[in-house]
């Protein structure tokens, strides 16, 4: 734990995060450039923790698991958690777990372990998944406008709610869609899609940066 | 574009599923007491059906499960969602006569495979059935 870390553990610490490169970490200039301040921003969150779980959450294990997250979500779309972890339903038996960098085991936390543990033997998986996507936060009141471009979902308030989250398709690829408030999404792009997504938000953001055309 | 309505995550456009071919092949109970042909027409022949059809698919992009959907082959009309392991619905009345009419194999210019590689009456090939009898050869001779 952080607040009783050895500087030995210190210094490993610091050097797994001066090893570390974000997937989109290239674009940050970019991303500030082309954002345009009250209407339509894009930024990089790098390395969050990420844990993917396969586990049935009606079984006892599920009750186990879902004691370290904060619960395990029913439904397409449920996140739960209240904090820094949440918890997005990807399928009937499988979840992944969000949270900040702090919370991973080699940064002085302890979630994937705390998570392994309550699994046991029981059927069902904890993978540690923190390098598999990036998280982009596209933000303001033309985010919406820029992903409906490209989503065949129906983003409107109506339907999609903050606080839900789904996997779906952004510009033909896969990414989880997380609506965290009512102008603010998070996505979850695989890290060998991130350069090729980031430019196409770039992209896609960049009319908004001009006066409207009346 | 199809738009296909997962049983887990509702409605969602084609390109998030992957076609998963015919379903209701039943995985033979004895597979070492099959011939080499019988396991052949187990692994690849499949139904070529013009009309409703029963076929599985996944989820690929969202929630990653299988289903079982009818559909017709050539409308894309899509008759029944279905669960993985769930018999095969019964359509109604004037959507199963609109089917039959269309898979009528006496019909002419109608193809339905019902030779040695068909399974239009028994689907999977269920190891010790006996495979479908090919029709007596007519002898030109005495003709
Ligand atoms: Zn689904």
């Amino acid at each position: 734990m952080a607040e009783t870390a050895t500087p030995a553990e210190t210094a490993h610490v610091d050097r797994v995060r001066g090893a570390r490169r974000s997937p989109a970490e290239h674009l940050a200039d970019a991303f500030t450039s082309g954002s345009v301040p009250g209407t339509v921003t894009l930024t990089e969150i790098p390395y969050q923790a990420m844990v993917g779980l396969r586990v049935d959450r009606t079984s006892d294990a599920g009750a186990r698991v879902a004691s370290v997250t904060g619960g395990l979500p029913a439904a397409c779309g449920d996140v739960t958690g209240t904090g820094s972890v949440n918890t997005l339903w990807l399928g009937p038996t499988e979840f992944m777990v969000v949270a900040p960098e702090e919370a991973h085991d080699s940064l002085g936390g302890s979630l994937v372990s705390d998570l392994t543990t309550a699994l046991g033997n029981d059927a069902g998986q904890v993978v540690d998944l923190s390098a598999n996507r990036t998280t982009f936060e596209l933000s303001g009141s033309h985010a919406r406008a820029v992903l409906e471009k490209t989503c065949a979902l129906d983003l409107h308030p109506r339907v999609f709610k903050a606080g839900t989250a789904v996997s779906t398709e952004l510009a033909h690829i896969p990414v989880m869609l997380w609506k965290t408030s009512d102008e603010t999404y998070r996505i979850f792009p695989r890290a060998s899609f991130a350069d090729f997504l980031g430019r196409w938000l770039l992209d896609a953001m960049r009319e908004y940066a001009s006066p409207e055309v009346p | 574009m199809l738009l296909i309505s997962c049983p887990n995550c509702g409605p969602r456009d084609e390109t998030e599923f992957h076609y998963g071919g015919q379903a209701h092949v039943a995985y033979p109970e004895s597979p070492n007491d099959l011939t080499d042909r019988e396991w052949a027409e187990y692994l690849f022949y499949r139904e070529n059906t013009k009309g409703t059809f029963a076929e599985r698919w996944v989820h690929s992009t969202g929630c990653r499960q299988w289903f079982n959907m009818l559909r017709d082959t050539v409308t894309y009309e899509i008759h029944s969602i279905y669960g993985m392991g769930q018999p095969r619905p019964e359509l109604q009345a004037s959507a199963a006569s609109a089917g039959a009419s269309k898979s009528d194999p006496t019909q002419p210019g109608e193809f339905t495979q019902s030779g040695d590689f068909g399974q239009a009456s028994a689907p999977g090939l269920a190891p010790g059935a006996t495979a479908p009898t090919a029709t007596t050869p007519i002898s030109s001779e005495g003709v």
